[in-house]
C-alpha cells in the first residue's frame, strides 16, 4: 500500500475528439426544433399573407350582415363579442371550482386514502375526454336537465323555454367543465411548490387552518392559479365542440343581451364560413380573416392575464 | 463570544443551582408516548418543565427530542398516523383533552423552527400577522407591539428604518430573530425552539443564544439542539434522550459535569452520537 505519491500529470490537455453519435443527437434534436419553428411560420404565415388583406377595423368590429359571406359587407365585431364573452364567463365559473378542488386534495385530502386517488384519476381522466363528448355533455346535462328542470320551476306555465335551450351560460358551463383539469393541476403544482414551513410557522402563531390557506397559501399560490387560468383560457377560446349544441348561433341580428341568449362565436364562424358558404372562393378572405382574430383575440385575452400575473408576481417579490 | 453582550449583567442576576430547583413546574410530562404509525417515536416519558428557565433537549439524531417538543404544541397533530398515550400539562391542564382548544394552546406555547420561515411579507406584516388573526386592527397598537417585539428579538435598531421591505431581504440570523419576534408578539408563556441556530453562522448562533438568555426572563423555554456547548451555555436543565427515551433529566452543570448514567456522558463527552 505504500506507494510514492504518483507525479500530477502536467502539460496540455490535447485537442478535443469529435464524437458523431454527440454530434448527430444535436443534430437530430436541432431539427426537431427547428421543424416546430417551421410549422408554427408557414401556418401564421399562410393565415396573414391571406387573412392580411381586407383587414380593417370595419371588419374586427363591424356588425354581421345577414349577407355574412360577402367580403365587402361581412364584419365579425358579434363574433368577437361572444367567443371574449364565453371564454370570460368560463375563467369565473372554472377559476373557484379548480381552485377549491385543488385546495381540498392538497391541503385537507389524505395524500394516500382511496378517496383523494379516485377524485385523482377523476381529473386525469377528464383531460381525456374528447371536447365533442363535452358538448353533448353541455346538451344532455346542462341545458335538458339544469335548464329544463329551472323552467319547469320558474315558469312552469310558459311553453317557450327559457333556460332549457342553447345559451351563453350553458356554453361557458360546458367549457368551464371541460377545463377543470387545466386549472386543478396547475393550481395544485403552485401548492405544493410552497415550504411547508410557512403552513407550520403560521399554525404554530395560532392560526387556523382556513385562516393558514387564506392568508399564507392562496397569496403564494396565485401566480400559479394565474398559469392556470390561462392555459384554461388558451384551450377554451378555439374550441368548436363544446359549444355546438350549448349556445353558438349561426346569425344573430344583434348582440346577445342574456346569459339565456345565443352568440355568435369566432371559432363556430370559422366553421361555418367553411362549410355553408354558397361561394367558397368568393368568402375565403373572410374566412382567413376570422381565423386572424380568432388568434389575435385568444393573444390578446391570454396577454392580459400574463400581465396581471407578472403584477403580482411583482407585488410578491417587493412586499407580499 | 465573538459578539459583546449587554445581557451578560442579567445573566449574572440569575444565580446558579438553588434557585434553579426552586423555580414552579410549569409544563408536566407523564408517561408520555407516541408512534408514527407503529413505528414507536417516544417511550413512557415522564418529567417536569420549570418556568423560566430554558430546558435543553440533546440526543442524536431520531432520539425524539424534535418530536417530543412538537407534543408540546400538538404540532404533531398535523401528521398522519399519529397516535399519543400518556398526559401533557400546562399549567394543571392536560393539553390532550377533548375540550382543548388547540389554537388557544399554540397562541401560549410558541414555536421557533430549524429553517427559519419569515411569510414572504414586510417586516412589519410578520408581526403583525398574528395580532391581526386575533382582531387586532388598531395601527397604534399594531405599531407598539411590533416595535415591542422587534426590540425583544434585538432586531429593532437593524430594521426599524426599513419595517415595510420583505423580510426574505433580511440575512439567515435576522430572519431567525425575526421569527423569534414573530412568536413573542402574541405574548405566550412558552417558546419552543427546535435547533434555531443550527443553520446560522458563529456569529449569529451567539446573538440568537444572546437572546435566549433574556428571553428567559419573560418566557419558559425549551431548546431542541444538537450543539452539547450550546446546551451546556444556555440552558439550566437539560434533557437527554435515546432512542425515544428519557435517559437523564437534571440541571444541566449536572449532566455535563456529573452525570449519573454512563451513556450519558459518553453523549455530552463526545464518545458517540
Amino acid at each position: 500500500m505504500n506507494r510514492p505519491p504518483q507525479p500530477i500529470a502536467r502539460g496540455p490537455f490535447g485537442v478535443g475528439r469529435f464524437e458523431p453519435v454527440s454530434f448527430f443527437c444535436t443534430g437530430l434534436t436541432g431539427a426537431a426544433t427547428f421543424l416546430i419553428l417551421a410549422l408554427l411560420a408557414v401556418i401564421l404565415g399562410n393565415l396573414f399573407w391571406h387573412g392580411g388583406a381586407g383587414f380593417s377595423p370595419r371588419f374586427i368590429f363591424g356588425s354581421a350582415e345577414r349577407d355574412m359571406f360577402d367580403p365587402a359587407r361581412a364584419g365579425v365585431g358579434p363574433m368577437v363579442f361572444g367567443t371574449a364573452a364565453r371564454v370570460i364567463l368560463m375563467t369565473l365559473f372554472v377559476l373557484p371550482v379548480g381552485v377549491a378542488t385543488a385546495i381540498y386534495l392538497t391541503e385537507y385530502a389524505r395524500s394516500g386514502a382511496p378517496f383523494t386517488r379516485v377524485i385523482r384519476s377523476a381529473v386525469n381522466n377528464l383531460a381525456g375526454v374528447p371536447s365533442i363528448v363535452f358538448g353533448l355533455f353541455g346538451l344532455g346535462f346542462f341545458i335538458s336537465a339544469v335548464g329544463g328542470s329551472l323552467d319547469g320551476l320558474l315558469s312552469p306555465d310558459n311553453p317557450k323555454p327559457v333556460w332549457g335551450k342553447p345559451a351563453l351560460i350553458w356554453a361557458s358551463l360546458t367549457l368551464a367543465v371541460m377545463t377543470l383539469p387545466v386549472v386543478i393541476v396547475a393550481t395544485e403544482e403552485s401548492l405544493r411548490a410552497i415550504p411547508p414551513g410557512l403552513r407550520e410557522a403560521s399554525l404554530a402563531l395560532g392560526a387556523t387552518k382556513l385562516q393558514t390557506i387564506l392568508r399564507v397559501v392562496l397569496p403564494q399560490a396565485l401566480p400559479g392559479i394565474l398559469t392556470g387560468g390561462i392555459l384554461a383560457v388558451s384551450r377554451a377560446a378555439g374550441e368548436v365542440a363544446p359549444i355546438l349544441f350549448t349556445g353558438a348561433a349561426y346569425y344573430m341580428a344583434s348582440l346577445p343581451r342574456a346569459l339565456t341568449d345565443q352568440f355568435m362565436d369566432l371559432a363556430y364562424h370559422v366553421f361555418v364560413l367553411s362549410t355553408q358558404a354558397p361561394d367558397i372562393e368568393k368568402s375565403r378572405p373572410i374566412l382567413y380573416g376570422t381565423v386572424v382574430v380568432l388568434l389575435l383575440l385568444t393573444f390578446a385575452l391570454n396577454v392580459v392575464a400574463i400581465l396581471i400575473r407578472t403584477r403580482v408576481r411583482r407585488r410578491l417579490r417587493q412586499l407580499g | 463570544m465573538a459578539v459583546s453582550s449587554p445581557n451578560l449583567k442579567v445573566r449574572a442576576e440569575v444565580p446558579a443551582g438553588a434557585s434553579v430547583a426552586e423555580a414552579p413546574e410549569l409544563i408536566t410530562i407523564e408517561r408520555l408516548s407516541l408512534w408514527y404509525g407503529t413505528a414507536p417515536a417516544l417511550r413512557d416519558i415522564s418529567f417536569g418543565i420549570r418556568e423560566r428557565l430554558v430546558t435543553a433537549f440533546i440526543g442524536p439524531s431520531g432520539c425524539g427530542k424534535s418530536t417530543l417538543l412538537r407534543c408540546l404544541n400538538r404540532m404533531n397533530d398535523l401528521i398522519d398516523g399519529v397516535r399519543l398515550t400518556g398526559q401533557v400539562r400546562i399549567a394543571g391542564q392536560d393539553i390532550y383533552a377533548p375540550a382543548v382548544d388547540v389554537i388557544e394552546l399554540r397562541r401560549r406555547v410558541g414555536m421557533v423552527f430549524q429553517r427559519s420561515n419569515p411569510f414572504p411579507k414586510s417586516i412589519y406584516d410578520n408581526i403583525a400577522y398574528a395580532l391581526r388573526l386575533q382582531g387586532i386592527r388598531r395601527k397604534a397598537e399594531l405599531d407598539e407591539i411590533v416595535e415591542k417585539s422587534l426590540r425583544a428579538a434585538a432586531l429593532w435598531d437593524e430594521v426599524k428604518d426599513r419595517l415595510h421591505a420583505s423580510a426574505l431581504g433580511l440575512s439567515g440570523g435576522q430572519q431567525q430573530r425575526l421569527c423569534i419576534a414573530r412568536a413573542i408578539a402574541v405574548q405566550p408563556d412558552i417558546l419552543l425552539m427546535d435547533e434555531p441556530a443550527s443553520a446560522l453562522d458563529p456569529i449569529a448562533t451567539a446573538r440568537i443564544e444572546d437572546l435566549i438568555l433574556d428571553l428567559k426572563r419573560d418566557f419558559t423555554i425549551v431548546i431542541v439542539t444538537h450543539n452539547m456547548q450550546q446546551a451546556a451555555r444556555i440552558s439550566d436543565y437539560t434533557a437527554f434522550f435515546y432512542l425515544g427515551e428519557l435517559i437523564e433529566y437534571d440541571t444541566t452543570t449536572r449532566i455535563f459535569t456529573n452525570p449519573a448514567r454512563k451513556q450519558t456522558e459518553d453523549y455530552v463527552t463526545g464518545r458517540f452520537g
